[in-house]
């Protein structure tokens, strides 16, 4: 695994599909492994091939399109809901994918890339659509990820948008870190918290509430009625 | 400002803040299972560590287990390799295991409540996207990938970041053959399988206090289903009542002050959420998915939507969904054919849930053309379920009880749906293929799939609530 990214620059594989779930990037049945390699020759298995039969691609779907290749993959929004398996990180990954360009993601496949250096760059909806038209009517369009500068450019023509990510992850991802290291870093203040505990936590409440207070709104809330 | 339940927990368990990043948040408990843990070990094992607090996890087998003849090796080479790193890695660190044949071995999140593990107070995580499930004891609970299985083994704590936070409420009585389930589907189905992305959510009202323990997991255990991080319910006298006597439950003084710290589990009355939404109970009805994802969920007495009453950008995939499903739109969905019925997954397969079959199916027989699976949740439900003689009613009516594991849930053992047929399922996802390749899956309550069992159809239960002698209503 590749450790540490910065720009990456390429082609783009467009997966126009939303709900993109964890069990259709990896079904359950491959689950079996102890290892984290090899997931990628069974990424998308069952949208890959008629029968579970590698003899068998299904020709229309994007993998199997020889037109499009890259280390960019862009999907439609709430993509890597479902199940929390990280080998779905590890399949997209180990298939050749550094990136990936949705308009939504799931909580814990964020994460998972995250922690792959996988990157999971999110989009404004209108312009993930841009990406979306100009990947397919030219499968040669160039995209640039630029992770200091946390942009997202179309080369041809030089549209881009920034993207947000977390500061801490941001450092992890240019200088390689992982999250391990950094807790491993923190065992002494983690054994006293162990003693002592976080007894009087009013402070962390406090300095929490004066940051947010104000963005907190909608006190009345929705009232939903069925559609049946 | 008053604080939500949510926080008050949270706070209790940061240890660092880093700066503009997450929490570093410690974990009381740690749930493992043979799937989502082997990378973890290996991890571990590569950066010369041991499991720091290894009397903090609990470990089981239950995704990749047969559900016949458990006595047995494993056939399957792969599967049973991995039960076996599961039992190496955990005698290596000293973890304490329910493996195949122990009578505590069940799918992870029916044992830990039902063990007395899961507690009101408790940040809990477990590699598996329902861990959800246990926020119904008043809990921090959520699932996390391998990578964080490996930094909680290492050190007890995870980087997460705090995420925001929302109520639901749930008012008023619900209607007669309606239960937990349908509560989760229909909330689903109003917000959409990604409405709660980014946010916790607390479930609260008159209808989810009159809830029992059992029903209010159904609730938590979906809260994934919806994006939400977690779900959670504020301990009060049920969840109490529940837990006391349970095996690692406290006792004697113990138990007195850990109620007493519990009570002051909930959300204060001028807490503010980030969102908020407002359901009437009586609004709900039995609910059944016609689709491939949780959230499109309809009346079992109602139609398939028209693609005219959706917005532009979602038909595309609503279209994909009714192929897989082979289903048209504006079609019905009662009286549609099934072939299979599915009892069981961390949602509705705990004792509870068999009751309400049981209460439906006594002294009927299944449909010829369908198959029934009933996969109890743990040893214990299957130890019950046969002291309360439900074993006899299930097999009197042609129904096939297998034992404890995840099952026709995700399909990762031999028991799978065949391609194309229908399955009716007490479970929690309905995506493509994840019953088995090509399977087509309608998720409802446990009612629904008693009804659906008899007559080999989708099947609005009440028919049978009505001339049941025995009242399924205070099952419930
Ligand atoms: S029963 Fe299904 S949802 Fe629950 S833990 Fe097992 S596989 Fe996951």
């Amino acid at each position: 695994m590749s450790k540490s990214i910065n720009i990456i620059k390429g082609t783009a594989v467009p997966l126009a599909m939303e709900n993109v779930d964890t069990d259709q990037i990896i079904p359950a049945r491959f689950l079996k492994s102890t290892s984290r390699e090899g997931f990628g020759k069974n990424l998308f298995r069952d949208w890959r091939y008629n029968n579970d039969n590698e003899a068998e691609p299904k020709k229309d779907f994007i993998l199997n399109n020889p037109s499009f290749i890259g280390k960019i993959l862009v999907a439609g929004k709430n993509f890597g809901c479902g199940s929390s398996r990280e080998h779905a990180a590890w399949a997209i990954k180990d298939y050749g994918f550094d990136v990936v360009v949705s308009s939504f993601y799931a909580d814990i496949f964020r994460n998972n890339a995250l922690n792959n250096f996988l990157l999971p760059v999110q989009v404004s909806d209108s312009f993930l659509k841009k990406i979306f038209a100009a990947v397919q009517a030219d499968a040669s369009t160039e995209i640039e990820v630029n992770v200091e500068e946390q942009t997202i450019k179309l080369l041809a023509t030089g549209e881009e948008e920034n993207f947000d990510i977390n500061p801490y992850k941001k450092t992890c991802l240019l200088n390689g870190y992982d999250d391990i290291d950094y807790l491993l870093s923190l065992k002494g203040k983690i054994e006293t918290f162990e003693t002592s505990g976080q007894e009087d936590a009013d402070h962390l409440f406090d300095a929490e509430y004066k940051l947010i207070s104000k963005e907190r709104s909608n006190p009345n809330g929705n009232v939903y009625k069925p559609v049946y | 400002m008053g604080k939500t339940l949510f926080d008050k927990i949270w706070y209790k368990h940061v240890v660092e803040e880093v700066q503009a990043g997450p929490s570093a948040l410690y974990i009381d408990k740690h749930f493992i299972h043979e799937v989502t843990s082997p990378q973890a070990f290996g991890g571990l094992k590569k950066r010369g560590l041991k499991v720091f607090r290894p009397k903090q996890v609990v470990a089981t087998a239950d995704h990749n287990v047969p559900t016949l003849n458990q006595h047995l090796p494993i056939k399957e080479i792969l599967s049973r390799q991995q039960v076996e790193q599961l039992h190496e890695n955990c005698a290596e660190n000293d973890i304490e295991l329910y493996g195949l044949g122990h009578p505590y071995q069940g799918i992870v999140h029916v044992i830990g409540p039902e063990l007395g593990i899961t507690q009101p107070g408790m940040t809990i995580v477990c590699g598996d996207s329902h861990t959800s499930t246990h926020g119904a004891f008043g809990a921090i609970a959520f699932g996390i990938g391998t990578s964080e299985v490996e930094m909680v083994l290492a050190t007890q704590c995870v980087l997460q970041s705090k995420p925001k936070l929302m109520r639901i409420n749930v008012e008023g009585e619900l209607k007669r053959g309606v239960v937990s389930k349908d509560i989760i589907l229909f909330i689903i189905s109003t917000i959409s399988s990604s409405g709660a992305t980014g946010y916790f959510v607390e479930f609260a009202g008159s209808a989810i206090r009159n809830l029992s323990m059992e029903a209010r997991m159904t609730i938590c255990n979906m809260s994934i289903e919806m994006g939400a991080r977690g779900g959670m319910i504020a301990p009060d006298e049920t969840t109490f009542e529940y837990l006391k006597g349970r095996e690692f439950a406290p006792k004697g003084q113990a138990w007195n002050d850990a109620v007493a710290q519990w009570k002051t589990l909930f959300s204060d009355e001028d807490a503010v959420f980030d969102k908020e939404i407002f359901i009437e109970a009586a609004d709900i009805e039995p609910m059944i998915t016609y689709g491939t994802n949780p959230g499109m969920g309809i009346s079992v007495n109602g139609t398939v939507p028209l693609s005219s009453t959706l917005e532009e950008k979602d038909r595309a995939s609503y279209l994909k969904a009714l192929e897989y499903m082979g289903l048209e739109p504006g079609a019905a969905i009662t009286g549609k054919k099934i072939d299979y019925v599915f009892i069981g997954s961390c949602t509705n397969s705990r004792i509870e849930d068999l009751r309400l079959v049981a209460s439906v199916v006594k002294g009927k027989k299944k449909a010829d053309d369908v198959h029934v699976w009933v996969v109890p949740g743990s040893k214990q439900v299957e130890k019950q379920a046969i002291e309360e003689g439900i074993d006899k009613i299930f097999e009197a009516a042609g129904f096939e009880l297998r034992q404890p594991g995840c099952s026709a849930c995700l399909a990762m053992n031999e028991d799978k749906i065949p391609a194309g047929k229908y399955c009716i399922s007490t479970s929690n996802r309905n995506f493509e293929g994840r019953q088995g390749p090509n399977a087509r899956t309608f998720l409802v309550s446990p009612l629904t799939a008693a009804a659906a069992a008899i007559t080999g159809r989708v099947t609005d239960v009440r028919r049978f609530l009505a001339e049941s002698t025995e009242s399924a209503e205070n099952l419930m």
